[in-house]
């Protein structure tokens, strides 16, 4: 009983952040032990795991720009469309064009900052919704990604086909296949990257003075002022972060499916702003954590492979978990803050009476 | 000093700034200004035959009222929204086909091609609009009873829409051969005029009705301005947004209407593709604050006409229709700058520093 109030206790002296993170980490594990334990044998590969992430790794990168926006109580719904500009021109400048592997990873960045600075400079600094401005910059990417290409192909330039078959080896995690051979677990560059960027952009929102000021606007944009932070210079930034982040996540989409086509990336924002909510970012801003986003990713990945191997493969299903489980997050986040509101306010109350 | 012709002239221009209606104008004008330049022949409008040897007008002007009216239907629906929520619905085209899925799903009944109709075309269409308002309804309740930001919530809808639409009809796609259905998105016999056209005048005429005789303009409006002080004046924000939403849904159905009747089939990806972003254009073209507040729906109306009309150009210089989005979101941009609080502070500070200047001059 006593053991009982104390994780009580625990949970209500929880920050927000933690609490909604948390929540995300432990229904990753229930799902996946539920999986392994119904569903059975392809789910106790580990190699699994590591094809969730390996098709995952860009929606990863995105995920985490989103969640910095939408710290910052912002929103960037134009990711999915510069993905499929960045994978388009990529495409055309390695194979029509004959450029280096490093000048598209540089056009990749260049053409995501560009978008980040834009879009920055609009919402920051002429107080336009960010919103507004985000759907017209897809509507942009994608109409654009159309004017430079218009048919779908795959990138023929060798020294990227070799890069996109670039595979890390994990040891001992392998399993034996059909022919009792032995396989090592793999994964791809572009996991790597996802990884390397999750890192680093935990260590910046937890420990720079940057990360901290994210929070300090997304909770409050007044007091923040009030504080002395620079609010429009952190919201700019956060949309630039944002843009490059799509950018990155564009390039290494392309890197796993080595192609171009307008119909890239179609609804990745949304996957990406459904990912960051489940991971425990609150809309309102203020609320959120790299780590909960990346098992925000890997949930929303696990779920789809669920239901397809359920067996309801049919192509709307997916859309529809998608819309099913971000509705359901949405509601929980609002009710569970909703509850600690009232829960402290009844605390303070129960203070001054003391008093 | 100015003189007095002069000073008469910039309050002629100042008094005709405060009206809204004004923007969409001018957008208007500077259209038909660049098409008159360009190709005269783009205003040239003939009277012909078609396949059922009906007369109908035809014409890039012609195809303006016609494509133009269900946009403008939906601008309606979005105008309220927008005013009481400060926010925009992005799912109107998913909802759409939604709601063209459930008409043809009412027609069809099991079969892909039936020779005759199932239902009559008036229960489809109510079913429709049962279905397109509990869409309406579960934004709504997103948005008013949970306070999440409207484009957050319809988010849910813009992508599950198309899938529940596919799912809806089984993912097949059922046509309707009676030609008493195509009269909603065709012509109807003997009549030239394009028949969505006049259902569009029929929801002006409705609306108009409604803002005038019922207080849901102003409640509404007093919502969008300051939700805090309506509900202390005794209104209730939470129902009006609801009902904002409730309302958009109906418009969505008489457009699927339309948009389904055109075709008399369905293709769930791409009917109503980027309507969302036409709706919400049409609004901001009409001068409303995307941030909510104030409205006037017969700018908006005009706005979606406008929007319309530029499309028509654009398809007229032969834009692909995947890259016409990347144009307007150009428009869009350059719109909200202009109205931006920031930008045209500094645009009325140097119009001010100018005209100083000038009276230095000439004093």
């Amino acid at each position: 009983m006593s053991q009982n109030k104390g994780l009580r206790r625990r949970i209500q002296n929880m920050s927000d952040t933690n609490l909604l993170s948390s929540i995300t980490v432990i229904v990753f594990i229930l799902m996946y032990l539920g999986a392994m334990m119904f569903l059975g044998k392809g789910f106790l590969k580990p190699q699994t795991l590591f094809n969730l992430m390996n098709a995952n790794a860009a929606l990863i990168i995105l995920s985490c720009g989103m969640s910095l926006v939408m710290i910052t109580g912002g929103i960037d719904i134009s990711v999915g469309g510069v993905t499929a500009l960045v994978s388009m021109s990529c495409a055309v400048f390695l194979d029509q064009k004959g450029g280096s592997v490093i000048g598209s990873l540089l056009l990749a960045l260049f053409i995501g900052l560009a978008f980040g600075v834009v879009q920055g400079y609009l919402v920051a600094y002429l107080d336009i919704q960010p919103f507004i401005v985000t759907l017209a910059g897809m509507f942009f990417a994608r109409g654009m990604t159309t004017i430079v290409n218009t048919n779908p192909f795959n990138v023929q330039n060798p020294s990227f086909v070799s890069l996109k078959d670039t595979r890390v080896t994990i040891p001992f995690l392998g399993s034996v296949n059909k022919r009792g051979e032995y396989v090592d677990a793999y994964i791809e560059l572009g996991v790597v990257v996802a990884l390397v960027i999750v890192a680093l952009l935990f260590v910046l929102l937890k420990w720079s003075k940057t990360g901290r000021n994210f929070y300090a606007v997304g909770g409050n944009r007044q007091s923040a002022l009030l504080l002395g932070i620079n609010v429009r210079r952190t919201v700019f930034l956060s949309h630039l972060f944002c843009g490059l982040l799509a950018g990155i996540g564009g390039f290494v989409y392309f890197l796993h499916v080595g192609s171009g086509s307008a119909s890239h990336a179609m609804g990745a924002e949304m996957n990406a702003i459904a990912s960051s909510i489940i991971g425990g970012t609150m809309l309102t801003g203020g609320v959120g954590n790299i780590i909960g986003t990346l098992f925000g990713v890997m949930s929303l990945a696990l779920i789809q492979n669920i239901v397809s191997s359920v067996g309801l493969d049919q192509a709307w299903w997916t859309g529809i978990t998608i819309a099913a489980m971000l509705c359901l997050f949405l509601i929980l986040q609002s009710i569970i803050i909703a509850r600690r509101k009232k829960a402290n306010a009844e605390a303070s109350m129960k203070g001054a009476k003391g008093t | 000093m100015s003189t007095p012709s002069e000073s008469k002239l910039r309050s002629f221009f100042t008094g005709l700034m405060r009206h809204q209606i004004v923007i969409p104008l001018a957008a208007l004008l500077l259209l038909t200004l660049f098409n008159l330049i360009a190709d005269p022949g783009f205003f040239k409008i003939s009277l012909g035959y078609n396949s059922d040897n009906n007369p109908v007008l035809s014409g890039y002007l012609i195809s303006i009222i016609d494509y133009g009216s269900e946009l403008a239907i939906l601008a309606i629906g979005m105008t309220l929204v927008t005013a009481a929520s400060g926010g925009q619905d992005i799912s109107v085209g998913a909802t759409i086909a939604i709601a063209g899925s459930v008409i043809l799903r009412v027609l069809c009944g099991t079969e892909s091609r039936p020779e005759t109709l199932q239902a009559p075309i008036i229960v489809a269409f109510l079913v429709a609009c049962l279905v397109a308002m509990l869409c309406g309804a579960f934004n709504g309740s997103l948005v008013a009873f949970f306070k999440i930001q409207p484009m957050v919530a319809t988010l849910i809808l813009f992508t599950a829409g198309r899938s529940i639409a596919a799912w809806i009809n089984n993912n097949e796609l059922p046509i309707v051969s009676d030609v008493s259905f195509s009269y909603f998105g065709g012509y109807l016999p003997g009549v030239p005029i394009p028949t969505p056209f006049f259902i569009a005048i029929i929801c002006f005429v409705i609306t108009w009705a409604v803002l005038k005789y019922t207080n849901l303009g102003l409640y509404v409006q007093a919502v969008g301005i300051n939700e805090k002080t309506s509900r202390l004046n005794g209104l209730n924000p939470t129902f009006i947004k609801f009902l904002t939403y409730v309302l958009l849904g109906v418009c969505v159905a008489v457009s699927a209407l339309i948009k389904v009747s055109r075709l008399s089939t369905i293709n769930y990806s791409v009917i109503a593709k980027d309507i969302e972003m036409d709706a919400i254009l049409a609004v901001a073209l009409g001068g409303n604050a995307l941030s909510g507040g104030k409205f006037n729906m017969s700018a908006s109306i005009l706005g979606a006409y406008v929007i319309q009309f530029l499309t028509t150009t654009l398809y007229k210089f032969e834009v692909q229709s995947d890259a016409l989005s990347a144009y307007k979101a150009v428009v869009v941009i350059i719109l909200v700058v202009m109205s931006a609080p920031a930008v045209r502070e500094k645009i009325s500070l140097l119009f001010n520093k100018m005209s100083a200047k000038k009276q230095a001059q000439s004093a």
